[in-house]
């Protein structure tokens, strides 16, 4: 019986979420004009259910303080209070607003992640495109660095690193940005490697262009494309392990709101049966699910298969 | 077959250069920190008789080659050190009770997930496009982008409520495999999850990339049965691909361990270097990021050492 009840849950669920996706479909398609206009139409409902679940987030990250009925770090009750019409979501383990916490989980947590994401992208791609345009023994230094690095689980490396510096934000999202660049720097530079051999490259040389100009000017505007689909992923990969560091208790460090160390504060609730630190894990879930939507889509869009 | 042994010859050494320039950086990782690691480690607590002590202990006034020398002379020899945390234990005694825990979490798991996923990423990729492939492909999104915490959660939360298996995997000493199996069931069913998304998707896209070739359509029109066509002509060709992603996610797997373990409170290696970290006993974490550094970069080697067995036109390439 318990599993018929779980299972109906699930398919209402699924309803409501396609039935939202097709309104938000249809309303951003009649908000848009042009080129914009027809992308949107001719998006597939799961794709337009993340860029809705992508919108909810960020409108939740910038009106935080307002959304949320108490402060962030403020002890409002007894701990571990149930569900209620004063504390929505309950209280944690110190008697802390569960609702406010999640919403100011979503600043925290996404904004980090964005920050590291960010930070890795920019030493990867510069240092990539760098490798692929100027060559000989820069290119295989760098290359063969990121070879050895790549050896070692990034996790693994991670946890590592960790030890040695300490745990506090800011070396968190340098050592997660400097890992995961290495992996923006392969592909920056196998990407760049195609287009330096190109013609308008080597005119561009002849002219007497400089290192930068080339790089910014006629480089760069040929490699935004996969860059841009290979952000989207990186996203979830930085946003899923530093919410795994958090939960270990090694990343973001209370008492800031975030949803990896929410669900380890409050773990043992489920042990009795109570979904409430099960939902900023979904929150997590929900948000790297609605980033892998887009990004496949417009991965499908710009690889042009109609099958 | 002399080829084969020197191509497998030739790929062990590169391994094992790997494994050694893996060793400095984990080794040389402390030599990034400004100024000096007991100081650092200590913190507030740095009295001048405590930081002498660490750096009696570390040998911090050698340099740097002669100390890595003679800490991978002792690792080479299985004597990783002694724990700071635990003053005097040695690193090694530490972790070999962890290490068949954590070696036997990760074979449970690839034990249920590789036949799992490569039925299920053969099965999609055959029926393409079809109602069970679109569900099948959607859930194993869905499910790599779950973190592992929330699956572990979820089947706690699900079969550990009802009273099925017990949510803290323990590990008495003296139990025999099957009290082990069980125990250890719920923390390998979450890695399974985890792993099998990823390894059916990728062995559908390599079935699928196989499957376009020339020759198989070839087969095809020749009026061949569909079973024949899978199994004569598009198997042996696929190895090379399946090996590859076998190994990458039993790769994956050493990643994944660490975070289940904790959830489960399992007695491994992946809870000991979780908890060395919070403590800074840099030589446990060293010494257990070598160990899952080289068993990452042995499997790789293995999918390597595999796909161009199963490829001779790799072995006479040169």
């Amino acid at each position: 019986m318990g599993t018929l009840i779980v299972l109906f849950w699930i398919a209402v669920a699924l309803g409501v979420a396609i039935a939202a996706a097709w309104g938000f479909r249809a309303l951003a398609a009649a908000l848009t004009r042009g080129e914009l206009h027809r992308a949107l139409r001719d998006a597939p409902l799961t794709a337009s259910f993340g860029m809705m679940v992508i919108l909810i987030y960020l409108v939740i990250a910038l009106l935080a303080p307002v959304i949320a009925p108490f402060p962030e770090r403020m002890v409002v009750g007894s701990q571990f209070m149930p569900w209620s019409s004063v504390n929505w979501l309950g209280t944690d383990a110190l008697g802390r607003d569960m609702f406010s916490r999640m919403v100011y989980g979503t600043r925290n947590t996404v904004g980090i992640a964005f920050a590291t994401t960010l930070l890795a992208f920019l030493i990867g791609s510069v240092l990539g495109l760098l490798a692929a345009t100027v060559g000989g023994l820069l290119d295989q230094g760098l290359s063969r660095l990121v070879d050895v690095l790549m050896a070692i689980p990034s996790l693994i490396f991670a946890l590592l690193l960790l030890t040695i510096f300490g745990t506090s934000i800011l070396t968190l999202i340098l050592v997660i940005a400097v890992i995961d660049s290495t992996r923006v720097f392969r592909l920056a530079r196998a990407v760049g490697e195609g287009v330096v051999v190109m013609d308008y490259i080597e005119a561009a040389r002849l002219r007497g262009e400089g290192l930068v100009y080339l790089i910014t000017r006629e480089i760069l505007p040929n490699v935004t494309a996969p860059l841009v689909a290979e952000f989207g992923l990186r996203f979830c990969f930085v946003f899923l392990s530093i919410s795994a560091l958090s939960f270990l208790g090694l990343g973001i460090q209370p008492p800031t709101a975030d949803w990896g160390s929410m669900v380890r504060e409050n773990a043992t609730l489920i042990t009795f049966g109570d979904v409430t630190p099960l939902l900023p894990a979904g929150a997590i879930a929900l948000l790297t699910v609605a980033v892998n939507f887009v990004v496949d889509w417009q991965l499908y869009r710009a690889s042009g298969l109609k099958e | 077959m002399a080829r084969v042994w020197r191509m497998i010859a030739q790929r062990l050494a590169f391994g094992v250069v790997t494994l050694f320039v893996v060793s400095i950086i984990i080794f040389g990782a402390t030599e990034l920190l400004p100024g000096d690691f007991a100081q650092a480690v200590l913190g507030q607590a740095a009295t001048a008789e405590s930081v002498a002590a660490i750096r009696r202990e570390l040998n911090l006034d050698l340099p740097v080659y002669i100390r890595y020398f003679d800490w991978l002379g002792g690792v080479v020899q299985g004597d990783f050190g002694t724990s700071l945390a635990q003053r005097g234990r040695p690193v090694s005694d530490m972790i070999l009770s962890r290490l068949g825990n954590t070696f036997f979490l990760a074979i449970y798991a690839a034990a249920m997930a590789v036949p799992l996923a490569l039925t299920l990423g053969i099965l999609v990729a055959l029926w393409r496009n079809s109602l069970f492939d679109r569900i099948a492909n959607s859930t194993a999104l869905s499910a790599i982008s779950f973190p592992e915490f929330f699956v572990a959660y979820i089947l706690i939360f699900v079969l550990a409520q009802a009273g099925y298996f017990p949510s803290m995997a323990r590990m008495p000493a003296g139990a025999d495999l099957g009290e082990k199996l069980y125990r250890a069931f719920l923390p390998a069913l979450t890695l399974t999850l985890v792993v099998t998304a990823h390894m059916m998707r990728m062995t559908r896209a390599a079935i699928i990339n196989l499957l376009s070739s020339p020759y198989i359509e070839m087969a095809r029109l020749k009026g061949m049965r569909p079973s024949r066509v899978i199994v004569h002509h598009a198997l042996p060709n696929a190895i090379a691909p399946i090996a590859n992603v076998v190994a990458i996610n039993l790769a994956y797997l050493i990643t994944g361990v660490v975070v289940v373990e904790v959830v489960f409170v399992y007695p491994g290696l992946g809870q000991l270097m979780v908890d060395s970290v919070s403590r800074r006993d840099i030589p446990v974490v060293q010494a257990i990021a070598l160990i899952f550094a080289a068993a990452y970069v042995l499997l790789n080697l293995l999918a390597d050492v595999i796909s161009t067995l199963s490829n001779p036109r790799l072995l006479y390439r040169d």
